[in-house]
């Protein structure tokens, strides 16, 4: 651990937590170091689709991250929720394809927020289930979670097969948000710009939730020292499965759009993502919202670039990235201060 | 007496077990001459490659408490040395050897670096980070198509004494063709024999007391003096040539690799369930958990057909037992099994014994 993860406490009554923005630099100086290797309207592509990638990155994993800070719970299953949500979303999406295929956006809206919610209903009362029968009985057994987490995801994905078909389903973008707006040379998806609208706002709310209410409160104490907050009097556990309920609600949001982004979705594809999320809560630090986010749009835009420039590397990259952030800070770029 | 040193003092404990043991271990022997045809000794060959490679999971996973999900990487990297090898060198033994070699070689100094870089954190955190490079390394197999033939895999010939049109007497042996196959299907036996009891020596070596002393609490292995990072390490080096070679067996059995054959994410889960079923942190779990898990997918997705054509009317129904689903089944079974059984079944018949 280095120094500046861990502010010394002083001997005033209340020390102030210094803020740690060392690695907010990140960001810029990825996108700066890649500027020359690439022409810059196509840099400018680019560093939107990062951006839009890692917003729904983050969408999908803050969850994952709070839940293993509250209660060292690392759900291997949490993918599950990610392909619930996107098979809702060609269901209800499919069944409101009149609206959906229509130019006009206000329509296209219409048919897809109620799809997202629906998703978001749907994940969080099955996760409020496999909280229940998968989590519970293995609290506090790391081996145990790991492997029971995993068969819990080989049930849900072999029963949304069951239930939709083990093929792939086309998951098509509705009218209004095909195509892209031309920025000067570059191309910007307009879908993309949703994601990052709806990226955005997830973060300010979930920004909000964490640091302006009492809720908030309690979580982050409980990341940073569940014993305490526990002493206290409150419910870990009851918080715990709010948390986890809201992240798979979080996570069937997530799906819903990672399965427009990627136009076609499979059972399978939760699985698959599970590993980049993996890689971002661990650079991120596992706990912080906020290292999450960073996370985020750091694999996002790696990815992009790297893409671009090397397909072939792209998925090293990531690995690539996290090692390198490991290395620099073994506990991820935002450790919360667990003993 | 010579017994118990072939298995280095850790006899079965068990009535039962022992004569499972013995049923499996017989079996194994007269395949060819007991279930005479192509497919039984398949699914002979195929145990034989997996007692090994479960056998060498449980080493990490039972007996040192780590989780990895990078074991079909070196599984993969084991078939795939010998494919690269026998594809681009003649087929004889020297290159086979070559082929066993370099992958053991990279097996080892990427376990080294695995381990090194990771095995000082949490179990999680090396679980997802195992689970990360296993998965950029089935990429990296399934991209680089000039050396690995991409998704379509490699075909190889094997020595001529290995492949199926060598005779070796023109009349059958009680009933047997004497050819390349049998000749295969034996050197594939021998090894798993070996190689079994050369785990069976290190688990049962003072070594493997540290590793089973450092599951049960790290932290007291530490202050007892024994720098568990070095034996973790170790094991999971170890995990992965045992692994390396289990992945050689089933190349020169299958004269074919490809990502799917040996790389595979469900090969993975397989291997968890073996583990589990046969019951952790005991060899002779593998042994049991293999054959059983083995035999039953060979033979199990049969029933379920039956199972598909008696609910065909019933709409879900009919999709939950089509033979499609049957790793929903193991799911379930894997879940059940980790609740009520984890000891699995080794563990179970021991623990009988131990109460009368």
């Amino acid at each position: 651990m280095t120094a500046s993860t861990t502010p010394a406490p002083g001997l005033d009554a209340l020390p102030k937590v210094r803020k740690d923005l060392v690695p907010l630099i990140l960001i810029p100086a990825i996108a700066l170091f890649a500027l020359p290797f690439i022409s810059f309207s196509t840099w400018l592509t680019l560093t939107f689709a990062g951006l839009a990638m890692g917003m729904i990155l983050f969408i999908l994993s803050s969850g994952l991250t709070l839940v293993f800070g509250l209660m060292d719970v690392l759900n291997f299953g949490h993918g599950v929720f990610i392909s619930l949500g996107a098979f809702m979303a060609t269901t209800l999406i499919g069944s409101m394809a009149d609206w959906s295929n229509s130019e006009r956006l206000m329509l296209n809206l219409a048919a897809v927020f109620p799809a997202m919610l629906a998703a978001m209903a749907v994940a969080s009362v099955v996760g409020l289930v496999f909280e229940r029968v998968i989590i519970r009985p293995v609290y506090g057994q790391p081996l145990k979670q790991i492997m029971i987490t995993m068969g819990g995801m080989i049930v849900g994905q072999e029963l949304i097969k069951v239930l939709w078909g083990p093929q792939a389903i086309p998951l098509l973008l509705p009218g209004g948000m095909r195509g892209s707006i031309l920025l000067g040379e570059a191309a910007i998806e307009k879908y993309r710009l949703v994601a990052v609208l709806i990226g955005l706002a997830v973060f300010a709310a979930m920004m909000w939730v964490m640091t302006r209410t009492k809720l908030g409160l309690l979580i982050r104490a409980g990341v940073h020292d569940r014993e305490m907050v526990e002493s206290m009097g409150y419910r870990i556990r009851r918080l715990f499965i709010g948390v986890f309920v809201a992240g798979s609600a979080l996570a069937g949001l997530g799906g819903v759009m990672w399965g427009l982004y990627q136009q076609s979705v499979v059972a399978e594809m939760g699985g698959a993502v599970n590993v980049l999320l993996f890689i971002v809560i661990i650079i991120g630090g596992m706990g912080s919202v906020g290292g999450c986010f960073l996370g985020s749009m750091l694999v996002g835009l790696v990815a992009n670039y790297v893409g671009f420039l090397a397909p072939k590397v792209a998925l090293f990259s990531n690995i690539l990235l996290m090692v390198i952030v490991l290395l620099w800070r073994p506990q991820g770029l935002y450790s919360v201060g667990k003993q | 007496m010579i017994l118990k040193n072939l298995l280095s003092g850790d006899l079965p404990r068990s009535r039962v077990l022992a004569a499972v043991l013995v049923l499996v271990l017989l079996g194994l022997a007269l395949t060819p001459f007991i279930f005479p045809g192509a497919k039984s000794l398949n699914v002979a060959a195929k145990i034989c490659v997996f007692v090994v490679l479960v056998a060498s999971f449980d080493l990490l996973l039972g007996y040192t408490g780590i989780m990895s999900f990078a074991h079909t990487m070196f599984f993969g990297l084991g078939a795939y040395g010998v494919a690269i090898a026998l594809n681009h060198l003649p087929a004889t033994w020297g290159s086979i050897g070559i082929g066993v070699a370099a992958a053991l070689a990279v097996s080892v100094v990427l376990s080294l670096l695995i381990g090194l870089f990771s095995l000082r954190v949490k179990a999680m955190f090396f679980a997802m980070i195992t689970l990360a490079v296993a998965t950029a390394f089935q990429t990296l197999a399934s991209q680089m198509s000039e050396i690995t033939g991409g998704e379509d895999g490699l075909t190889f010939r094997v020595p001529e004494l290995l492949s199926p049109a060598f005779q070796l007497r023109e009349q059958p042996f009680l009933g047997v063709s004497l050819d390349g196959r049998l000749i295969s299907y034996y050197l594939l036996f021998a090894c798993a024999v070996v190689l079994f009891l050369l785990m069976l020596r290190i688990v049962n070596s003072p070594f493997g007391r540290v590793l089973q002393a450092i599951r049960e609490n790290a932290f007291r292995a530490e202050a007892l003096g024994y720098r568990t990072v070095v034996y973790r390490t170790w094991s999971n080096v170890l995990s992965a040539a045992f692994a390396t070679l289990a992945g050689c067996m089933l190349a020169l059995w299958l004269r074919y690799n490809g990502p799917d054959t040996s790389l595979s994410f469900e090969i993975m889960i397989d291997i968890l369930l073996m583990v589990v079923i046969g019951g952790m942190g005991t060899l002779y779990g593998a042994v049991v958990g293999t054959t059983l898990f083995i035999v039953a997918q060979n033979y199990l997705q049969d029933l379920l057909k039956l199972g598909g054509t008696a609910f065909a009317k019933i709409p879900v129904v009919k999709d939950l037992v089509n033979p499609d689903r049957w790793l929903l089944w193991l799911g379930i079974l894997f879940v059940v099994g980790i609740y009520k059984f984890p000891l699995g079944i080794v563990g179970k018949l021991r623990m009988r014994l131990r109460k009368a």
